[in-house]
């Protein structure tokens, strides 16, 4: 079973207490009222889905029910950091 | 006619296993509360309540009847004896927090005996081991396909907390575990 470690609790816990739950720091436009159709389309529908490192939010559904955010290598799906909900993407090491 | 009264049931009445290794049995009615308060009105609130909230979460804080469970950075679990009035110790609290009381929602269960950890395990994906989860420890969890909340009691002995609705599949599922735990 995979852990993932929860920021909150700060404990390496079982998935299966987790919940995936988008792609992270996605900024809601201030003048939604404003923007165009298709400026809307790429912040509400359109996703990067990189191969390889992606920044998520999961959510520790079965446990605090806190929202976070963790960097994960979709190649290897291996959790390489995971930081609270609103601090900014770390820096990521040499092993990523 | 009149003097038929209904009577009141619990969810799991007259249900308990007894087996010489471990023991699955309801816990007593209890009034609970779920408590959410932000990290500034802590003082507060326990002021109130009369026992201190533990910042930390995971941890619980016991004293006599009463239990206090951290199972958020700021969600707490208040478990009282049956018939203490803990939303009404919170009546006069000026500052700002959310006091459900969910007596009734919540049901008991009691594991205790040498195979309490494997019984458990049987569905927990905690790691249950002494020294990763000690006394006093807590944590909402998943047992089989169910949501629970664990606290250890003793070292052989757990309280699962789970919603009324779900209570007849965590009894039997924790029945069924009991049958064969893993000593």
């Amino acid at each position: 079973m995979l852990l993932i470690r929860c920021p909150y609790c700060e404990k390496d816990l079982p998935e299966v207490e987790f919940r995936h739950a988008g792609e992270a720091h996605l900024v809601r436009p201030s003048n939604i009222t404003e923007i165009s159709d298709e400026e809307f389309e790429a912040y509400f529908f359109l996703r990067q889905n990189p191969k390889g490192i992606v920044f998520e939010r999961w959510r520790h559904v079965h446990g605090c029910g806190r929202f976070f955010n963790a960097a994960r290598d979709t190649v290897s799906d291996k959790f390489l950091t995971t930081y609270k909900a609103g601090e900014p993407k770390p820096a990521l090491g040499e092993s990523a | 006619m009149a003097d038929q009264i209904a009577l009141r049931r619990t969810a799991l009445d007259g249900r308990s296993v007894k087996r010489p290794w471990v023991s699955v049995t309801p816990a007593a009615p209890a009034s609970r509360l779920v408590l959410r308060v932000p990290a500034e009105n802590v003082a507060a609130v326990s002021a109130a309540l009369g026992t201190e909230l533990p910042t930390k979460v995971r941890t619980s804080a016991t004293s006599g009847t009463r239990s206090v469970l951290c199972i958020g950075p700021d969600e707490w679990l208040v478990i009282d004896a049956d018939g203490v009035d803990l939303a009404g110790a919170l009546k006069g609290v000026e500052a700002f927090h959310s006091a459900v009381d969910v007596s009734h929602r919540n049901v008991g269960i009691i594991v205790s005996g040498e195979g309490a950890e494997a019984t458990i395990s049987a569905g927990c994906p905690q790691d249950l081991y002494l020294p990763e989860f000690p006394v006093g420890t807590c944590c909402r969890t998943i047992l089989g396909k169910s949501e629970i909340v664990l606290l250890r009691t003793g070292e052989r002995e757990f309280r699962v907390e789970c919603w009324r609705s779900f209570s007849d599949y965590v009894f039997t599922f924790l029945e069924e575990a009991s049958r064969d735990p893993l000593i």
